[in-house]
Protein backbone atom coordinates (compact mmCIF):
# COMPACT_ATOMS: atom_id res chain seq x y z
CA UNK A 1 0.00 0.00 0.00
CA UNK A 2 1.92 3.06 -1.22
CA UNK A 3 -0.97 5.35 -0.10
CA UNK A 4 -0.10 8.67 2.11
CA UNK A 5 -0.77 7.56 5.75
CA UNK A 6 -2.60 10.14 7.53
CA UNK A 7 -1.34 10.25 11.17
CA UNK A 8 -4.17 11.66 12.51
CA UNK A 9 -5.97 8.19 11.97
CA UNK A 10 -5.30 5.19 13.15
CA UNK A 11 -3.29 3.04 11.02
CA UNK A 12 -5.13 0.70 8.52
CA UNK A 13 -5.03 -2.68 9.04
CA UNK A 14 -3.53 -3.84 5.60
CA UNK A 15 -5.68 -6.37 3.86
CA UNK A 16 -3.00 -9.14 5.06
CA UNK A 17 -3.57 -8.39 8.31
CA UNK A 18 -7.03 -8.36 7.88
CA UNK A 19 -7.04 -12.05 6.39
CA UNK A 20 -4.74 -12.86 8.94
CA UNK A 21 -6.75 -11.76 12.13
CA UNK A 22 -9.96 -12.85 10.68
CA UNK A 23 -8.65 -16.17 10.37
CA UNK A 24 -7.18 -16.25 13.40
CA UNK A 25 -10.20 -15.55 15.20
CA UNK A 26 -12.47 -18.07 13.19
CA UNK A 27 -9.85 -20.91 13.85
CA UNK A 28 -9.55 -20.14 17.49
CA UNK A 29 -13.70 -20.41 17.25
CA UNK A 30 -14.28 -23.35 15.93
CA UNK A 31 -11.32 -25.34 17.66
CA UNK A 32 -12.53 -23.84 21.02
CA UNK A 33 -16.36 -25.19 19.76
CA UNK A 34 -15.00 -28.03 18.88
CA UNK A 35 -12.82 -28.33 22.34
CA UNK A 36 -16.72 -27.55 24.19
CA UNK A 37 -18.18 -29.97 22.15
CA UNK A 38 -15.68 -32.56 22.86
CA UNK A 39 -15.98 -32.12 26.35
CA UNK A 40 -19.60 -31.72 26.61
CA UNK A 41 -19.54 -35.33 24.42
CA UNK A 42 -16.69 -37.20 27.29
CA UNK A 43 -19.20 -35.72 30.31
CA UNK A 44 -22.08 -37.04 28.79
CA UNK A 45 -20.66 -40.25 27.65
CA UNK A 46 -18.94 -41.07 31.21
CA UNK A 47 -22.18 -39.78 33.29
CA UNK A 48 -22.66 -41.86 35.99
CA UNK A 49 -24.78 -44.46 35.51
CA UNK A 50 -28.30 -43.97 36.83
CA UNK A 51 -28.82 -46.20 40.20
CA UNK A 52 -30.57 -49.00 39.36
CA UNK A 53 -33.80 -49.07 40.18
CA UNK A 54 -37.80 -49.24 37.86
CA UNK A 55 -35.43 -47.86 34.88
CA UNK A 56 -31.20 -48.74 34.96
CA UNK A 57 -28.51 -49.40 32.83
CA UNK A 58 -28.01 -46.35 31.09
CA UNK A 59 -26.09 -42.89 31.53
CA UNK A 60 -28.02 -40.81 33.62
CA UNK A 61 -28.63 -37.21 31.52
CA UNK A 62 -29.47 -40.07 28.50
CA UNK A 63 -32.29 -41.64 31.26
CA UNK A 64 -33.30 -38.33 32.01
CA UNK A 65 -33.97 -37.16 27.80
CA UNK A 66 -35.88 -40.47 27.34
CA UNK A 67 -38.43 -39.41 30.09
CA UNK A 68 -38.16 -36.16 28.22
CA UNK A 69 -39.37 -37.63 25.33
CA UNK A 70 -41.77 -40.19 26.83
CA UNK A 71 -43.43 -36.45 28.51
CA UNK A 72 -43.07 -34.84 24.82
CA UNK A 73 -44.24 -37.73 22.75
CA UNK A 74 -47.19 -38.82 25.00
CA UNK A 75 -48.76 -35.50 23.88
CA UNK A 76 -49.65 -36.78 20.19
CA UNK A 77 -50.91 -40.04 22.05
CA UNK A 78 -54.66 -40.73 21.42
CA UNK A 79 -57.18 -43.29 21.38
CA UNK A 80 -58.41 -42.02 18.17
CA UNK A 81 -54.66 -43.21 16.26
CA UNK A 82 -55.15 -46.73 15.72
CA UNK A 83 -52.25 -49.23 14.43
CA UNK A 84 -52.89 -50.36 11.13
CA UNK A 85 -54.72 -53.66 10.42
CA UNK A 86 -54.77 -56.33 7.42
CA UNK A 87 -56.36 -59.26 6.03
CA UNK A 88 -55.83 -62.28 8.00
CA UNK A 89 -54.41 -63.87 4.88
CA UNK A 90 -51.26 -61.55 5.09
CA UNK A 91 -50.49 -63.02 8.64
CA UNK A 92 -47.39 -64.86 9.45
CA UNK A 93 -48.08 -68.40 10.01
CA UNK A 94 -44.67 -69.28 11.90
CA UNK A 95 -45.12 -66.50 14.27
CA UNK A 96 -41.77 -65.16 15.22
CA UNK A 97 -40.61 -66.27 18.89
CA UNK A 98 -37.98 -63.86 20.27
CA UNK A 99 -37.33 -64.48 23.75
CA UNK A 100 -38.17 -66.71 26.53
CA UNK A 101 -37.48 -65.08 29.82
CA UNK A 102 -40.44 -65.97 32.23
CA UNK A 103 -41.85 -68.89 30.37
CA UNK A 104 -38.92 -70.84 30.52
CA UNK A 105 -40.36 -72.79 34.27
CA UNK A 106 -40.22 -76.24 33.59
CA UNK A 107 -42.59 -76.26 37.02
CA UNK A 108 -45.38 -74.42 34.99
CA UNK A 109 -48.74 -76.29 35.28
CA UNK A 110 -50.91 -75.25 32.82
CA UNK A 111 -53.91 -77.10 34.69
CA UNK A 112 -53.44 -75.04 37.62
CA UNK A 113 -52.99 -71.27 35.87
CA UNK A 114 -54.99 -68.63 37.30
CA UNK A 115 -54.64 -64.78 36.28
CA UNK A 116 -54.34 -63.09 39.44
CA UNK A 117 -55.76 -59.26 39.33
CA UNK A 118 -54.69 -57.52 42.70
CA UNK A 119 -56.92 -55.21 43.54
CA UNK A 120 -56.91 -51.38 45.03
CA UNK A 121 -58.87 -52.59 48.08
CA UNK A 122 -55.89 -55.23 48.35
CA UNK A 123 -58.27 -57.95 47.54
CA UNK A 124 -57.26 -60.43 44.25
CA UNK A 125 -59.66 -61.33 41.85
CA UNK A 126 -58.75 -65.14 40.46
CA UNK A 127 -59.96 -66.02 36.58
CA UNK A 128 -59.47 -69.14 35.00
CA UNK A 129 -59.03 -69.08 30.86
CA UNK A 130 -62.78 -70.45 30.71
CA UNK A 131 -64.00 -67.29 32.89
CA UNK A 132 -61.72 -64.60 30.31
CA UNK A 133 -62.82 -66.79 27.13
CA UNK A 134 -66.45 -66.33 28.50
CA UNK A 135 -66.32 -62.62 27.32
CA UNK A 136 -66.84 -61.30 23.70
CA UNK A 137 -63.50 -61.89 21.67
CA UNK A 138 -61.79 -59.39 19.90
CA UNK A 139 -59.10 -60.05 17.08
CA UNK A 140 -56.66 -57.95 15.29
CA UNK A 141 -54.57 -58.43 12.90
CA UNK A 142 -50.99 -56.00 12.77
CA UNK A 143 -47.85 -55.33 12.44
CA UNK A 144 -46.05 -56.81 15.37
CA UNK A 145 -42.84 -54.25 16.06
CA UNK A 146 -39.67 -55.45 17.61
CA UNK A 147 -37.43 -53.01 19.48
CA UNK A 148 -34.97 -54.69 17.35
CA UNK A 149 -36.27 -53.77 14.29
CA UNK A 150 -37.94 -56.47 12.86
CA UNK A 151 -41.86 -56.40 12.03
CA UNK A 152 -43.95 -59.42 10.96
CA UNK A 153 -48.34 -59.33 10.29
CA UNK A 154 -49.50 -61.39 12.74
CA UNK A 155 -53.41 -62.64 13.48
CA UNK A 156 -54.16 -62.76 17.61
CA UNK A 157 -57.09 -63.10 19.11
CA UNK A 158 -58.50 -62.62 22.82
CA UNK A 159 -60.36 -59.94 25.37
CA UNK A 160 -60.37 -56.17 24.43
CA UNK A 161 -58.77 -55.12 27.79
CA UNK A 162 -61.22 -52.29 27.70
CA UNK A 163 -63.84 -55.29 27.63
CA UNK A 164 -62.12 -57.06 30.63
CA UNK A 165 -61.84 -54.23 32.53
CA UNK A 166 -65.51 -52.86 32.10
CA UNK A 167 -66.88 -56.98 32.74
CA UNK A 168 -64.90 -56.88 35.71
CA UNK A 169 -65.29 -53.55 37.19
CA UNK A 170 -61.93 -52.22 37.80
CA UNK A 171 -62.18 -48.79 36.51
CA UNK A 172 -61.09 -47.53 39.42
CA UNK A 173 -57.69 -49.01 38.96
CA UNK A 174 -57.91 -47.79 35.58
CA UNK A 175 -58.07 -44.25 37.62
CA UNK A 176 -54.35 -45.01 38.57
CA UNK A 177 -50.79 -44.35 36.17
CA UNK A 178 -49.77 -47.39 35.37
CA UNK A 179 -50.43 -51.20 34.87
CA UNK A 180 -48.13 -53.73 35.83
CA UNK A 181 -48.00 -57.45 34.19
CA UNK A 182 -45.47 -60.16 35.74
CA UNK A 183 -45.19 -64.14 34.61
CA UNK A 184 -45.98 -66.49 36.99
CA UNK A 185 -42.40 -67.34 37.63
CA UNK A 186 -42.27 -63.46 37.73
CA UNK A 187 -39.24 -63.59 35.92
CA UNK A 188 -40.48 -61.34 33.22
CA UNK A 189 -42.29 -58.08 33.87
CA UNK A 190 -43.53 -54.84 32.25
CA UNK A 191 -45.11 -51.12 33.31
CA UNK A 192 -47.48 -49.93 30.97
CA UNK A 193 -48.81 -46.24 30.83
CA UNK A 194 -52.54 -46.38 31.32
CA UNK A 195 -53.36 -44.40 28.50
CA UNK A 196 -51.84 -47.03 26.47
CA UNK A 197 -53.21 -49.93 28.17
CA UNK A 198 -56.99 -48.68 27.61
CA UNK A 199 -55.94 -48.25 23.91
CA UNK A 200 -59.27 -49.66 22.17
CA UNK A 201 -56.30 -52.18 20.44
CA UNK A 202 -55.00 -53.37 23.35
CA UNK A 203 -55.70 -57.51 23.86
CA UNK A 204 -55.38 -59.79 26.09
CA UNK A 205 -54.47 -62.78 23.80
CA UNK A 206 -55.29 -66.36 24.32
CA UNK A 207 -55.25 -67.15 20.37
CA UNK A 208 -52.92 -66.96 17.67
CA UNK A 209 -53.62 -67.65 14.17
CA UNK A 210 -57.36 -68.72 15.21
CA UNK A 211 -55.58 -71.66 17.53
CA UNK A 212 -55.00 -71.79 21.41
CA UNK A 213 -51.61 -69.94 22.46
CA UNK A 214 -49.02 -72.40 22.35
CA UNK A 215 -46.55 -72.68 24.90
CA UNK A 216 -43.63 -70.38 23.25
CA UNK A 217 -46.13 -67.49 22.99
CA UNK A 218 -47.43 -67.68 26.52
CA UNK A 219 -49.99 -70.12 26.82
CA UNK A 220 -52.26 -69.18 27.85
CA UNK A 221 -52.89 -65.71 27.87
CA UNK A 222 -50.47 -63.24 26.75
CA UNK A 223 -50.64 -59.01 26.55
CA UNK A 224 -50.74 -57.77 22.60
CA UNK A 225 -50.30 -54.07 22.88
CA UNK A 226 -49.69 -52.60 19.13
CA UNK A 227 -48.82 -49.46 20.81
CA UNK A 228 -45.84 -51.00 22.48
CA UNK A 229 -42.69 -52.36 21.16
CA UNK A 230 -42.88 -56.24 21.56
CA UNK A 231 -40.84 -56.02 24.73
CA UNK A 232 -44.22 -55.19 26.37
CA UNK A 233 -45.89 -57.80 25.23
CA UNK A 234 -45.51 -59.86 28.34
CA UNK A 235 -46.45 -63.34 27.27
CA UNK A 236 -48.29 -65.77 29.63
CA UNK A 237 -49.24 -63.57 32.43
CA UNK A 238 -49.49 -64.60 35.89
CA UNK A 239 -50.62 -61.11 37.84
CA UNK A 240 -51.80 -57.64 37.38
CA UNK A 241 -51.58 -54.80 39.34
CA UNK A 242 -52.03 -50.94 39.48
CA UNK A 243 -50.19 -48.44 40.55
CA UNK A 244 -49.43 -45.10 40.53
CA UNK A 245 -45.76 -45.18 40.38
CA UNK A 246 -44.10 -47.40 37.58
CA UNK A 247 -44.35 -50.75 38.25
CA UNK A 248 -41.41 -52.85 37.51
CA UNK A 249 -40.03 -53.15 33.94
CA UNK A 250 -37.50 -56.01 32.99
CA UNK A 251 -36.39 -53.83 29.37
CA UNK A 252 -36.28 -50.52 31.43
CA UNK A 253 -33.76 -52.10 33.90
CA UNK A 254 -31.73 -52.76 31.56
CA UNK A 255 -30.88 -49.28 29.87
CA UNK A 256 -34.42 -49.19 27.16
CA UNK A 257 -36.78 -46.94 27.55
CA UNK A 258 -39.51 -47.57 29.71
CA UNK A 259 -42.50 -45.81 27.69
CA UNK A 260 -41.23 -48.08 24.17
CA UNK A 261 -44.34 -46.46 22.98
CA UNK A 262 -45.33 -46.56 19.35
CA UNK B 1 -3.14 -7.09 -4.58
CA UNK B 2 -5.11 -9.15 -2.39
CA UNK B 3 -8.68 -8.36 -1.28
CA UNK B 4 -11.08 -9.83 0.96
CA UNK B 5 -14.55 -11.09 -0.72
CA UNK B 6 -17.40 -12.05 1.82
CA UNK B 7 -18.69 -15.87 1.12
CA UNK B 8 -20.09 -17.64 3.49
CA UNK B 9 -22.19 -16.47 6.74
CA UNK B 10 -21.72 -16.96 10.16
CA UNK B 11 -25.02 -18.90 10.56
CA UNK B 12 -24.26 -21.24 7.58
CA UNK B 13 -20.91 -21.91 8.86
CA UNK B 14 -21.69 -22.75 12.70
CA UNK B 15 -24.71 -24.97 11.35
CA UNK B 16 -22.04 -26.75 8.99
CA UNK B 17 -19.48 -27.34 11.58
CA UNK B 18 -22.69 -28.20 14.10
CA UNK B 19 -23.76 -30.64 12.12
CA UNK B 20 -20.54 -32.89 11.07
CA UNK B 21 -20.21 -34.25 15.30
CA UNK B 22 -24.33 -34.05 15.12
CA UNK B 23 -24.13 -36.12 11.95
CA UNK B 24 -21.54 -38.30 13.15
CA UNK B 25 -23.22 -39.53 16.42
CA UNK B 26 -26.14 -39.89 14.95
CA UNK B 27 -24.90 -42.67 12.48
CA UNK B 28 -22.78 -44.03 15.10
CA UNK B 29 -25.78 -44.22 17.17
CA UNK B 30 -27.90 -45.62 14.08
CA UNK B 31 -25.55 -48.37 14.20
CA UNK B 32 -25.90 -49.57 17.38
CA UNK B 33 -29.95 -49.88 16.55
CA UNK B 34 -29.24 -51.34 12.88
CA UNK B 35 -26.92 -54.41 14.32
CA UNK B 36 -29.63 -55.51 16.21
CA UNK B 37 -32.02 -56.41 12.91
CA UNK B 38 -29.37 -56.41 10.35
CA UNK B 39 -31.27 -57.98 7.61
CA UNK B 40 -30.13 -55.28 4.66
CA UNK B 41 -28.09 -56.64 1.86
CA UNK B 42 -27.55 -55.65 -1.99
CA UNK B 43 -29.02 -58.58 -3.99
CA UNK B 44 -29.20 -59.08 -7.18
CA UNK B 45 -30.68 -61.75 -8.85
CA UNK B 46 -30.32 -64.06 -5.59
CA UNK B 47 -27.04 -63.31 -5.38
CA UNK B 48 -25.99 -61.33 -2.32
CA UNK B 49 -22.91 -58.56 -3.75
CA UNK B 50 -22.40 -57.01 0.13
CA UNK B 51 -24.70 -57.90 3.66
CA UNK B 52 -24.88 -54.44 5.24
CA UNK B 53 -22.64 -55.17 7.30
CA UNK B 54 -19.77 -57.73 7.51
CA UNK B 55 -18.81 -58.90 10.47
CA UNK B 56 -15.25 -57.42 10.80
CA UNK B 57 -17.22 -54.04 10.18
CA UNK B 58 -19.14 -54.09 13.59
CA UNK B 59 -15.91 -55.43 15.08
CA UNK B 60 -13.69 -52.90 14.01
CA UNK B 61 -16.36 -50.00 15.12
CA UNK B 62 -16.46 -52.00 18.59
CA UNK B 63 -20.84 -52.12 17.67
CA UNK B 64 -22.49 -55.40 19.00
CA UNK B 65 -24.44 -55.44 21.65
CA UNK B 66 -25.62 -52.23 22.13
CA UNK B 67 -28.88 -51.58 21.07
CA UNK B 68 -30.32 -49.99 24.03
CA UNK B 69 -27.03 -47.50 24.70
CA UNK B 70 -27.65 -46.40 20.44
CA UNK B 71 -31.29 -45.66 21.14
CA UNK B 72 -30.28 -43.57 24.32
CA UNK B 73 -28.10 -41.76 21.93
CA UNK B 74 -30.17 -41.79 19.19
CA UNK B 75 -32.94 -39.75 20.54
CA UNK B 76 -31.15 -37.54 22.29
CA UNK B 77 -29.09 -36.35 19.61
CA UNK B 78 -32.08 -36.56 17.11
CA UNK B 79 -33.16 -33.02 18.75
CA UNK B 80 -29.97 -31.34 17.70
CA UNK B 81 -29.89 -32.47 14.49
CA UNK B 82 -33.39 -31.72 13.92
CA UNK B 83 -32.83 -27.80 15.13
CA UNK B 84 -29.67 -27.21 14.03
CA UNK B 85 -31.32 -28.16 10.32
CA UNK B 86 -34.10 -26.36 10.71
CA UNK B 87 -32.46 -22.75 12.13
CA UNK B 88 -29.79 -23.36 8.78
CA UNK B 89 -32.96 -23.59 6.87
CA UNK B 90 -34.81 -21.01 8.41
CA UNK B 91 -32.24 -18.54 8.09
CA UNK B 92 -31.36 -19.46 4.10
CA UNK B 93 -34.97 -18.36 3.78
CA UNK B 94 -34.97 -15.18 6.33
CA UNK B 95 -31.57 -13.98 4.60
CA UNK B 96 -32.15 -15.09 0.96
CA UNK B 97 -29.79 -16.83 0.79
CA UNK B 98 -31.77 -19.33 -1.02
CA UNK B 99 -31.11 -17.82 -4.20
CA UNK B 100 -27.76 -18.35 -4.22
CA UNK B 101 -28.65 -22.36 -3.38
CA UNK B 102 -31.57 -23.49 -5.13
CA UNK B 103 -30.88 -24.73 -8.55
CA UNK B 104 -32.32 -22.40 -11.04
CA UNK B 105 -33.40 -23.78 -14.36
CA UNK B 106 -29.87 -23.47 -15.85
CA UNK B 107 -28.43 -25.71 -13.17
CA UNK B 108 -29.14 -28.74 -14.24
CA UNK B 109 -27.76 -28.25 -17.30
CA UNK B 110 -24.96 -26.78 -15.65
CA UNK B 111 -24.19 -29.22 -13.56
CA UNK B 112 -23.30 -31.69 -16.22
CA UNK B 113 -20.70 -29.06 -17.47
CA UNK B 114 -19.30 -28.84 -13.81
CA UNK B 115 -19.35 -32.46 -13.59
CA UNK B 116 -17.10 -32.77 -17.15
CA UNK B 117 -14.86 -30.10 -15.71
CA UNK B 118 -14.28 -31.41 -12.61
CA UNK B 119 -13.51 -34.70 -14.16
CA UNK B 120 -11.07 -33.39 -16.35
CA UNK B 121 -13.12 -33.75 -19.74
CA UNK B 122 -14.06 -30.39 -20.61
CA UNK B 123 -11.74 -27.60 -19.86
CA UNK B 124 -13.85 -24.43 -19.53
CA UNK B 125 -16.42 -24.37 -16.96
CA UNK B 126 -19.40 -22.17 -17.08
CA UNK B 127 -19.67 -19.01 -15.13
CA UNK B 128 -19.83 -19.39 -11.43
CA UNK B 129 -21.87 -17.85 -8.34
CA UNK B 130 -21.04 -18.50 -5.22
CA UNK B 131 -22.11 -22.10 -5.61
CA UNK B 132 -21.86 -23.85 -9.23
CA UNK B 133 -24.44 -25.68 -10.41
CA UNK B 134 -23.45 -28.66 -9.27
CA UNK B 135 -23.15 -27.63 -5.72
CA UNK B 136 -26.70 -26.27 -5.90
CA UNK B 137 -27.86 -29.48 -6.63
CA UNK B 138 -26.00 -31.23 -3.95
CA UNK B 139 -26.32 -28.70 -1.33
CA UNK B 140 -30.03 -28.15 -1.82
CA UNK B 141 -30.73 -32.31 -2.22
CA UNK B 142 -29.27 -32.89 0.99
CA UNK B 143 -30.86 -30.89 2.92
CA UNK B 144 -34.21 -32.86 1.27
CA UNK B 145 -32.24 -35.98 2.76
CA UNK B 146 -31.75 -34.33 6.19
CA UNK B 147 -35.56 -33.77 5.69
CA UNK B 148 -36.49 -37.03 4.90
CA UNK B 149 -34.09 -38.82 7.45
CA UNK B 150 -36.21 -36.76 10.10
CA UNK B 151 -39.54 -37.60 8.40
CA UNK B 152 -38.43 -41.49 7.92
CA UNK B 153 -36.78 -41.29 11.37
CA UNK B 154 -40.15 -40.25 12.80
CA UNK B 155 -42.61 -42.75 11.25
CA UNK B 156 -40.27 -45.84 12.41
CA UNK B 157 -40.13 -44.00 15.70
CA UNK B 158 -43.93 -43.60 16.48
CA UNK B 159 -45.00 -45.07 13.62
CA UNK B 160 -48.77 -45.15 15.30
CA UNK B 161 -49.28 -41.70 16.16
CA UNK B 162 -47.64 -40.67 13.37
CA UNK B 163 -49.93 -43.01 11.10
CA UNK B 164 -50.31 -40.77 8.39
CA UNK B 165 -46.34 -39.83 7.84
CA UNK B 166 -45.55 -43.66 7.88
CA UNK B 167 -47.70 -44.14 4.69
CA UNK B 168 -46.62 -41.15 3.69
CA UNK B 169 -42.85 -43.19 3.84
CA UNK B 170 -44.39 -46.15 2.36
CA UNK B 171 -45.06 -47.87 5.53
CA UNK B 172 -42.76 -48.98 8.03
CA UNK B 173 -40.85 -51.71 7.17
CA UNK B 174 -39.97 -49.23 3.45
CA UNK B 175 -39.83 -46.33 5.70
CA UNK B 176 -36.58 -48.18 7.90
CA UNK B 177 -35.11 -49.26 4.61
CA UNK B 178 -34.80 -45.11 3.02
CA UNK B 179 -33.77 -44.16 6.93
CA UNK B 180 -30.97 -46.49 6.42
CA UNK B 181 -30.54 -46.04 2.79
CA UNK B 182 -30.36 -41.92 3.50
CA UNK B 183 -27.76 -42.83 6.01
CA UNK B 184 -25.53 -44.43 3.68
CA UNK B 185 -26.28 -41.42 1.49
CA UNK B 186 -24.41 -39.47 3.70
CA UNK B 187 -21.31 -41.61 3.84
CA UNK B 188 -21.00 -40.82 0.39
CA UNK B 189 -21.52 -37.30 0.26
CA UNK B 190 -18.93 -37.15 3.05
CA UNK B 191 -16.57 -38.83 0.90
CA UNK B 192 -17.15 -36.91 -2.35
CA UNK B 193 -17.50 -33.94 -0.11
CA UNK B 194 -13.90 -34.44 1.82
CA UNK B 195 -12.00 -35.28 -2.03
CA UNK B 196 -13.94 -31.75 -3.36
CA UNK B 197 -12.73 -29.78 -0.58
CA UNK B 198 -9.32 -31.47 -0.55
CA UNK B 199 -8.62 -30.23 -4.42
CA UNK B 200 -10.31 -26.92 -4.03
CA UNK B 201 -7.77 -26.04 -1.63
CA UNK B 202 -6.77 -23.95 1.39
CA UNK B 203 -8.85 -20.73 0.07
CA UNK B 204 -11.89 -22.49 -0.15
CA UNK B 205 -11.74 -24.51 3.19
CA UNK B 206 -11.28 -20.64 5.04
CA UNK B 207 -13.88 -19.55 3.63
CA UNK B 208 -16.36 -22.19 5.48
CA UNK B 209 -14.10 -21.63 8.43
CA UNK B 210 -13.61 -17.54 8.11
CA UNK B 211 -16.00 -16.57 6.10
CA UNK B 212 -14.52 -14.97 3.58
CA UNK B 213 -12.20 -15.27 0.37
CA UNK B 214 -9.14 -13.78 -1.02
CA UNK B 215 -9.06 -12.12 -4.58
CA UNK B 216 -6.29 -11.73 -6.60
CA UNK B 217 -7.15 -8.28 -8.11
CA UNK B 218 -5.47 -6.47 -11.10
CA UNK B 219 -3.47 -3.30 -9.41
CA UNK B 220 -5.68 -0.37 -10.73
CA UNK B 221 -3.74 1.49 -13.30
CA UNK B 222 -1.26 4.21 -12.39
CA UNK B 223 -3.40 7.79 -12.77
CA UNK B 224 -0.79 9.96 -11.23
CA UNK B 225 -3.23 12.96 -12.08
CA UNK B 226 -5.80 12.44 -10.04
CA UNK B 227 -6.48 12.78 -6.48
CA UNK B 228 -5.80 9.40 -4.06
CA UNK B 229 -10.01 9.59 -3.12
CA UNK B 230 -10.61 9.05 -6.88
CA UNK B 231 -8.92 5.84 -7.73
CA UNK B 232 -11.39 2.95 -7.41
CA UNK B 233 -11.56 0.85 -4.56
CA UNK B 234 -13.61 -1.58 -6.43
CA UNK B 235 -11.98 -4.93 -7.47
CA UNK B 236 -11.97 -4.91 -10.84
CA UNK B 237 -11.37 -8.15 -13.39
CA UNK B 238 -13.05 -10.75 -13.96
CA UNK B 239 -15.16 -11.31 -11.06
CA UNK B 240 -17.10 -8.89 -11.29
CA UNK B 241 -18.85 -9.31 -14.22
CA UNK B 242 -19.87 -12.67 -13.26
CA UNK B 243 -21.16 -11.70 -10.55
CA UNK B 244 -24.12 -10.28 -12.16
CA UNK B 245 -27.07 -12.55 -11.26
Amino acid sequence: MKQPVNKKQRKELTVQQKINRRSFISFAALIGLYAAGYEAWRWLYKSPEETADITGGVQKPLRRALNQNELAFRKTFSNDHLVKTYPKSMAAQNVRVNSKIGIDDDDFNPESWMLIINKNDGGQLKLSLKDIKALPKTEIVYDFKCVEGWDQIQYWGGVSFRDFIAHYQLEDETKLNYVGFATPDEGYYVGIDMPSAMHPQTILAYEVNNRSLPMEHGYPLRLIIPVKYGIKNLKRIGTMSFNNERPPDYWAEQGYDYYSGL
Amino acid sequence: MKAIKEKHPLVIRWAHWINFPVLTIMIWSGMLIYWADDEYSIKLFGHTFFHFFPDGFYNFFGIPSRLAEGMAFHFLFMWFFTLNGFFYVLYTIVSGAWRELLPNRHSFKEAWLVLLHDLHIRRTIPPQNKYNAAQRIAYSFIILMGIGSVATGLAIYKPVQFYWLTWLCGGYHFARILHFALTIGYVLFFIIHLIQVMLAGWDNFRSVVAGFEVKKVEPSPVMIDLPDSEISPLPDGPETEMKSI
